[in-house]
């Protein structure tokens, strides 16, 4: 997809003023915070299941050449191809390759970020190729044409009369006057309206939540089952996954499963955890012919070894996002570009470079909830800090904000100076705003009053009343 | 040590600059918690403003400068979570690859204390003497609930104020907005933050909302304000000094 993550001033204030986006987004404290906080509460070893899954990402990121030659060789053993991708361009060329050889028409998808960072439905439509969305949220983001804004509830943003109106635009096979009465019905429609797609297609996609290095498995975790039939029913499985996924066992990844789907939904476990390992052997009933396995590098090996390694331990549970009151205002769309939320905040500039990316890392007042929640403990604020660096270094924030950063640190820097200014500063605002307690307006400072009223100070400074508090012999 | 701890006062560029009242409650505060309270004069900012806008080299040059101010005390105690969460946390990762300095940083960190956590925690405050009849509700601000692990302190010692009762919101730890520059980068988000906050507050029916930051404070004084919700603010310091029949709260009008 095309960013327009430096127009997000912009797009946060049409997000504020969308009423229908602000009803779905107030389901966030009810929807993810609530239940994230009950599974907690049943789980007294949440706090060491985190550090252990920190330090096993720890060990992974050091060695992470090792386990995915590991998990490759595995793959192989197992019968399939692992194809691997340093670029987007290689990722989707290598899709594509696989689909044509299949004499693909269609391809049923499971719900893969990485799939929107490769902007790989329009690229496979380019090239006469049908993606099929399955995973309900984004079945309905097709259907509208419209990116997801969450990662974990792609359609989170849509509200249930928004997937009224698109089913009935767009099933129009249907009754024209059936009735939705519940969620369910609206689910129920959907299943019926997939399931000829998954019979249908040639090729299944699907993400992967983690690949296991010592067994050379894929592993998804779905809620809708969509994800199994994706990759059982079609000829050909892909699983489209990006480096940082690799774990060393299945007991590493057993306890990134416990700390993932509580840190997401709340529940103690996803309704389907699907592993799958290489195509249908002789004696299965089922499964796919041919496995690949589509590794893509695309920007993450870059981030090794810098201030933002540690990104490369996000298990995408979308807990940060749950629980950021900038997302909970803006919404993921505000953000530009597949990765909304604190984690979008410090992996976009990675991906799609600061001067695009830019406000990203800024918008954030550093409340630190993200990072509180987080199950692998990222230092969001901390490396959303280290963007912000980089992009004074190149000098990428307003020129206005430079200038009075500049004033203000060479005062600061000469107390006998500052508290001049200071004293002179705040009897004028006293004066002026004193009576009322308040300013409404204030030159050069409409960043503040535009929103809110500007309070008066009380008139001295403190070292000025100190200072004259000390000599009467007050103190 | 001896009985008598020479403390720092770390005034705050907000408080020195807005509401000074809130350095001589904490003054006061401290002194009748048994210290010995200095004021550096060399002091200014704490460095945020620069450190959170990517000026790593200003922010590096206020550390310097409080590291020298600084020197010498048993503690250095700031009525703010942010600037004490500033010089505990974050002074030390500046400096940390400085060998010549990293010491002396990490150990002016480890001496800081945000005021209320301070009283409590090192000095061993368990009650007040003040008087306020007002139903209050506390904002958790966020470098001091999350940096500091402010959290219980400031509703203990409140809950021995004369006549105060204390009403929680709903979402007392969600950030109100401030956030340092971003409140004027990000008008528009910041203020509607601030407005989630102020519904927060007017549903518990408090008549005051207190916190330990003024940034906070001044946020969410000047929304209230512009929202004519009528509640008024105040930093929990002068509460506990039992100051507020001294002064107006925060952006109301001057008592004549």
């Amino acid at each position: 997809m095309r960013p327009t993550s430096s127009a997000f001033i912009a797009n946060a204030h049409k997000a504020i003023a969308d009423a229908g986006l602000q009803k779905a987004l107030a389901r966030s404290k009810t929807n993810w915070q609530a239940r994230r906080a009950a599974a907690l509460a049943g789980l007294p070893e949440f706090e060491a299941l985190r550090d252990a899954g920190r330090s096993i990402k720890r060990h992974v990121m050091s060695n992470l050449d090792f386990y995915l030659e590991e998990y490759a060789g595995r793959v192989e053993q197992a019968g399939g191809q692992v194809h691997w991708c340093a670029t987007a361009d290689e990722a989707r060329e290598a899709v594509l390759r696989i689909c044509r050889q299949a004499e693909a028409r269609t391809v049923t998808k499971g719900k893969s970020m990485v799939s929107e960072e490769l902007g790989l439905n329009e690229y496979l439509e380019e090239h006469g190729i049908v993606p099929v969305e399955t995973d309900l949220g984004e079945y309905i983001l097709q259907l509208r044409n419209e990116p997801p804004s969450h990662i974990t509830g792609p359609a989170f943003h849509l509200n249930r009369e928004d997937w009224e109106e698109s089913f009935r635009e767009h099933h129009t096979h249907l009754a024209a006057d059936r009735v939705f009465a519940e969620r369910k019905d609206i689910v129920a429609e959907a299943r019926g309206v997939l399931r000829d797609r998954f019979t249908i297609a040639d090729v299944g996609i699907t993400g992967a939540n983690f690949l296991i290095a010592e067994t050379g498995s894929s592993v998804i975790v779905t809620n809708e089952g969509n994800g199994d039939l994706t990759q059982t029913l079609p000829k050909v499985h892909i699983v489209l996954a990006t480096i940082e996924k690799v774990v060393p066992t299945l007991e590493d990844c057993a306890t990134f499963l416990r700390l993932l789907a509580r840190s997401a939904t709340g529940q103690d476990i996803s309704v389907y955890t699907t592993f799958s390992t290489g195509p249908r052997r002789a004696p299965d009933l089922d499964g796919p012919s041919e496995y690949h396995v589509v590794l893509v590098d695309n920007g993450r090996s870059s981030m090794l070894g810098t201030d933002f390694q540690e990104m490369l331990h996000c298990i995408r549970c979308a807990a940060c996002m749950n629980h950021c009151p900038v997302y909970s205002v803006v919404g993921g769309h505000a953000y530009g570009w597949v990765y909304p939320g604190p984690l979008g905040a410090v992996l976009d500039p990675a991906l799609i470079g600061l001067d695009e990316a830019k406000h990203l890392p800024a918008a954030s007042t550093f409340c630190g909830k993200c990072e509180s929640v987080c199950p692998m403990k990222i230092p969001l604020p901390k490396m959303m800090r280290h963007w912000r660096e980089r992009a004074f270094e190149r000098q990428l924030n307003p020129p206005v904000e430079r200038s009075m950063l500049r004033l203000w640190a060479f005062l600061a820097q000469r107390p006998a100076l500052y508290r001049l200014g200071t004293r002179i500063a705040a009897r004028m605002m006293a004066i002026f705003g004193g009576k009322n307690g308040k300013f409404s307006r204030l030159p050069l400072a409409s960043g503040w009053t535009d929103a809110r009223d500007m309070p008066a100070p009380e008139g001295d400074t403190f070292f000025a009343r100190y200072a004259r508090e000390e000599r009467a012999g007050r103190i | 040590m001896a009985s008598s701890p020479r403390v720092a006062l770390f005034v705050t560029c907000l408080v020195d600059m807005h509401r000074p009242s809130i350095g001589f409650a904490a003054l006061k505060l401290l002194k009748q918690a048994g210290c010995t309270v200095e004021i550096p004069r060399a002091q200014t900012c704490c460095g945020q403003p620069a450190y959170n806008a990517g000026d790593r080299a200003t922010a590096r040059a206020l550390a310097l400068s409080i590291l020298d101010a600084f020197a010498g005390y048993d503690y250095i105690v700031a009525p703010s979570g942010s600037c004490a969460g500033m010089i505990r946390h974050h002074l030390p990762a500046l400096i940390e690859n400085d060998p010549n300095l990293a010491a002396r940083a990490r150990e002016l960190g480890a001496k800081t204390y945000e005021l209320v956590s301070f009283l409590t925690d090192v000095m061993g405050v368990t009650s007040v003497s003040a008087r306020l009849e007002e139903t209050v509700t506390y904002h958790d601000s966020c470098s001091g609930l999350r940096e500091l692990g402010i959290h219980d302190q400031p509703r203990a010692l409140l809950g021995t104020v004369t006549g105060l009762s204390i009403k929680e919101m709903a979402d007392p730890d969600v950030c109100c907005g401030f956030g340092g520059t971003f409140c004027v980068k990000y008008p528009e988000v910041s203020a509607r933050m601030a407005k989630d906050k102020i519904d927060d507050i007017a549903s518990t029916g408090a008549t005051t909302v207190l916190a330990g930051d003024l940034g906070c404070l001044l946020n969410i004084a000047g929304r209230a304000s512009r929202e004519n919700v009528p509640v008024m603010v105040r930093h929990v310091a002068e509460v506990l000094a039992d100051m507020t029949t001294d002064l107006p709260p925060i952006g109301a009008p001057r008592q004549s």
